[in-house]
């Protein structure tokens, strides 16, 4: 029975079907993360680019094409949500 | 402002075609005239430190990029709070403002289009007070 809970993106349990789920200790351990970049102001921001909707064309935009002109870049936890 | 607006999320660009038929053209005449940006994965909202790995969706990051690709100011807010549409242009104003004077003007706090700016320099050292007052800062 499916319960209700936040709604996300699907993701794998680490087990297999009728299996106890692995917990993550039992797992290899993650190779250690590549440090993030900080994002920093006055700093150039990173270069994208990246499959889009825009005005009925499906396309592609690359942030480094709109050099000379101001951006706003907006993200957004999803379509149809609410806020 | 000449001001390209950029909206990302990690919807496919097929959900976007379906999101601004369906709904968002109800609220803007002819619908969303900017670029829907696809971010499956969310590899380009973790260059940006804004994609949330556990629940596998962006939070609401705002970054204002200038002309030569610097980013000059940004907000991030977890999904169930909207933001200010009036602030982002404010700061967009305040911007070209002191980008326009080449960095010989300064826009105080609370500054908006007509409140005075402030003319950095040796002579305002410790003379803000004489200009300045922090009523101004409120609306």
């Amino acid at each position: 029975m499916a319960e209700e809970q936040a709604v996300g993106c699907a993701r794998p349990t680490g087990g297999l079907v009728g299996q106890p789920n692995q917990t993550p200790e039992e797992q290899p351990p993650h190779p250690p993360k590549e440090e993030k970049k900080m994002i920093q102001v006055g700093k150039p921001a990173p270069d994208f680019v990246s499959p889009a909707y825009h005005k009925g064309k499906f396309t592609s935009v690359k942030l480094s094409d709109y050099l000379g002109k101001w951006v706003v870049l907006c993200f957004y936890p999803g379509d149809f949500t609410f806020v | 402002m000449g001001v390209e607006v950029l909206s990302v999320s990690v919807d496919s660009m097929y959900v976007h075609k379906m999101w601004n038929d369906h709904e968002l053209s109800h609220m803007v005449e002819g619908g969303i005239p900017f670029a829907m940006l696809s971010d499956g994965g969310g590899k380009l909202g973790a260059a940006y430190g804004v994609y949330d790995e556990d629940a596998g969706v962006e939070n609401r990051g705002r970054f204002i990029i200038d002309p030569d690709g610097a980013i000059q100011g940004y907000e991030v807010l977890t999904p169930p709070v909207g933001r200010n549409v009036g602030e982002t242009l404010r700061q967009i104003q305040a911007f070209q403002l002191v980008r326009e004077s080449k960095g010989g003007e300064a826009t105080p706090s609370g500054w908006k289009p007509g409140k005075m700016t402030l003319k950095p320099g040796p002579d305002l050292v410790g003379k803000v007070w004489e200009v300045w007052q922090p009523h101004l800062a409120r609306d």
